[in-house]
């Protein structure tokens, strides 16, 4: 009886010691960004050169751009990095943020079946294709979870002039998911899909799919970094996160982006000083 | 243990005491004193209610009607002046001391003399030896020792048994006979319930007869069993009466 | 099936290389759900046994809810945890969203009613068996809960790998409230999940082997212990 009541306590000061530990480890912040700079592998290479500098270790919460903003705008986040430069200019509008750095871009890309039915390969103008796509009504995976690239996506089938609602069928899957299962999905279903270069590079579960649509201008995906409003949420680390923005958008932080390849590629290109972006 | 002398929780008195479940009356109207020293044992036929004047004695049930009173009342700690030995024990999942000294903490003993009393309570069954033992693997009849050694522990002024040796051998049987005995020599007043009339014959001073819920008859054990006074209970003695 | 086999070799090279990133993820994994079964079993042991020896108006009521929380899905949980411990929320202020600790606290919220609805189970029906002998000893129903659940010790060993079972295996609770965070709050089941969304299957199946054989290895060696036990002890 006495071992098992010494084995006991034992456990439960190894919980508390164990909660408390966690508890130690201050200098931190807590970022919400989104699955793609995740998946991609760019925290992953950035990251840790940006704590050898600093000695802030940064934590990533992934979501796709919508959670990430709403996870913020519940004061659960210090730093947004996410890629939808309108939901991010109304969330400084409603007073969430401080102000708006543009960090890099990369772009999207039409991923598509290679017997490619709707005959878009090696086109130049996406929405074109979307247009063949609809019209040819092949199926076409939708991440429709209110992602940077969800959003980028909507306004693709807008500038084709296309009505979703009115156009919708058994053809446009609408999933509800990342970067990653949407690209899962589409390749179980031979389907065509719009994804950021970085997720697909990093993808492996190919399938038969390949990139069809590449190069528009308007696929260019732009990302912007945001410090949230301390005067709203009290208990953000105003000053480390800053220091995280800070060294983004210095040369340091910009080449540390400039630098990460996959294949020899690079996924996405610096642009902090870009007016406009 | 240093304490004042507490009054006597005998005798027992039940009035007019009726026990029913659901509709079934299974107690109907006993009223009988319980006094220390004669050695009571309980018969009757099956359905008669012996089991249940047992428990309602005990407390382990309350009568639907009626009063049962002790002399005094028991203390809220310490240990309990009435115990019960069932037909088959109840013990737990440690060794043979272990369920000793579980009833010694129950019963307020304070923990540095728990151990020696049980050790003390073992040996008198005869289950030192055992002491050490997981007391679910014991046998039937050192398991009912085990039972008694509990009660032992505890020095009750009464000890209900219900029906202790039904489900042991001649030989088991015998030696809980033995320990019942040695715990009314020692004080302890003795009310059990048997089937077994030779153990009536064996153990009892003093015989209550039960019949359909009612108490039919009272006597001296060698009168009850030479010369019922009541016709039930004659025909019980021949065998007629179902068991 | 090629996927099965790459699967088992990943598994193979994972754990022969000692992968130190694995191995915190390993470990990060069982102090989460072992801490949770410790909590867990803390508060539902004890209240289902009480269920089961008190009497009380509701109480079948209380049965049946009991038993229909074992059902909660674990995205549930996470969510009600994490608006309760968001900095917008009641217990914003603890600041323990997105630790170890938050995921803690979901899993064992999301165990606690199968070890209670179970034990209550397994006590109420020794308690047909020990009451009368108890009552008999003086034991009161506020004392009869420890002594039953000791007694009954061999039976609570398999109910407590139910409740480690489901914790070890849940995803949904903390991807919610741990955000899969790496190197802070990725544990197995979330890196399941982030691996098959990366669409490396077989590194998710392999992690997925992986992780079965330590909750395998787990459950062995606690019913060992149990039978072991159970033939001293009867």
């Amino acid at each position: 009886m006495v071992t098992a009541r010494r084995a006991f306590g034992a456990l439960l000061f190894g919980a508390f010691a164990f909660a408390a530990q966690a508890q130690a480890q201050a200098r931190f912040i807590t970022v919400a960004s989104t699955t793609s700079t995740e998946q991609s592998g760019l925290f992953g290479y950035v990251l840790p050169l940006f704590e050898k500098h600093s000695g802030i270790n940064v934590r990533v919460v992934a979501l796709g751009t919508g959670q990430a903003l709403d996870l913020a705008r519940r004061g659960d986040a210090d730093v947004v990095f996410v890629h939808a430069k309108g939901a991010e200019e109304r969330f400084l509008a409603e007073g969430h943020g401080v102000k708006r750095y543009p960090v890099m871009y990369n772009d999207f890309v039409l991923i598509g079946p290679k017997s490619d039915p709707a005959g878009i390969a090696g086109g130049r103008d996406v929405v074109l294709a979307l247009k063949k796509i609809q019209a040819n009504q092949s199926p076409f995976v939708s991440r429709g979870d209110k992602s940077g690239t969800h959003m980028a996506e909507l306004d693709l089938w807008k500038a084709a002039a296309i009505d979703l609602d009115q156009a919708k069928g058994p053809w446009y899957r609408d999933t509800g998911q990342g970067m990653g299962p949407a690209l899962n999905t589409a390749a179980s279903m031979n389907a065509y899909l719009l994804a950021d270069r970085g997720t697909w590079l990093a993808f492996r579960n190919r399938g038969d799919l390949a990139i069809l649509v590449e190069g528009d201008k308007r696929l260019y995906n732009q990302y912007g970094v945001m410090l949230v409003n301390p005067d709203k949420h009290p208990t953000v680390k105003k000053d480390l996160g800053q220091a995280f923005i800070d060294w983004l958008i210095s040369p340091d932080g910009q080449k540390a982006i400039a630098d990460y390849r996959i294949g020899g590629e690079r996924l996405f290109i610096p642009n902090a000083g870009q007016a406009g972006a | 243990m240093p304490m004042p002398a507490p009054a006597s929780i005998l005798p027992l008195r039940l009035t007019d005491v009726v026990f029913e479940v659901g509709s079934r009356r299974i107690i109907d109207g006993i009223s009988l004193r319980f006094d220390a020293g004669p050695r009571t044992v309980v018969l009757g036929p099956n359905g008669a209610g012996k089991s249940v004047l047992l428990r309602l004695c005990h407390g382990l049930l309350g009568p639907t009607a009626g009063r049962i009173a002790w002399n005094a009342i028991e203390p809220a700690s310490g240990p309990r002046r009435q115990a019960m030995v069932f037909q088959r024990p109840v013990l737990l999942r440690r060794s043979a001391l272990g369920n000793v000294t579980y009833a010694l903490k129950l019963a307020g003993v304070p923990s540095a003399v728990r151990e020696a009393s049980a050790m003390e309570a073992l040996r008198k069954v005869g289950l030192d030896v055992l002491a050490g033992h997981a007391a679910r693997v014991l046998s039937g009849g050192e398991q009912q020792r085990l039972a008694l050694a509990r009660v032992w522990a505890l020095r009750p002024e009464v000890l209900f048994l219900d029906e202790p040796t039904a489900s042991l051998d001649p030989g088991a049987t015998h030696e809980i006979e033995r320990v019942i005995a040695a715990l009314h020599a020692a004080g302890t007043k003795i009310v059990m319930v048997t089937h077994n009339l030779g153990q009536a014959h064996r153990m009892a001073d003093e015989i209550l007869f039960l019949h359909q819920g009612r108490l039919v008859e009272r006597a001296p054990a060698d009168r009850f069993l030479k010369r019922p006074a009541s016709p039930e209970a004659a025909r019980f003695l021949e065998g007629e009466l179902p068991w | 099936m090629n996927t099965v086999a790459e699967a088992a070799g990943q598994a193979f090279g994972l754990v022969a290389a000692a992968d130190p990133k694995l191995v915190d993820i390993v470990l990060l994994s069982l102090r989460v759900s072992l801490s949770a079964v410790l909590v867990g079993s803390l508060v539902g042991l004890p209240l289902g046994a009480a269920i089961a020896v008190n009497e009380f108006r509701g109480r079948r009521t209380l049965i049946v809810i009991l038993n229909g929380l074992m059902g909660l899905p674990s995205v549930v949980v996470g969510l009600v945890v994490y608006l309760l411990l968001s900095r917008a929320g009641p217990l914003g202020a603890w600041g323990i969203l997105f630790t170890p600790t938050a995921m803690v606290i979901a899993q064992s919220i999301l165990i606690a009613p199968t070890l209670a609805a179970l034990s209550r189970q397994v006590v109420a029906d020794a308690w047909q068996e020990y009451r009368e002998q108890l009552r008999s000893l003086g034991e009161s129903k506020l004392g009869a809960v420890p002594t039953l659940l000791w007694d009954l010790r061999f039976s609570l060993v398999t109910i407590v790998l139910a409740g480690f079972g489901r914790a070890a295996s849940e995803v949904g609770a903390v991807m919610i409230v741990g955000g899969n965070i790496d190197g802070v709050t990725r544990v197995m089941t979330t890196s399941i999940a982030l691996e098959t969304s990366k669409g490396d299957l077989p590194l998710a199946l392999g992690l997925g082997f992986i992780l079965l054989f330590i909750v395998l290895t787990l459950n062995a060696g606690a019913y060992l212990v149990k039978e072991m036990a159970q033939r001293r002890y009867g």
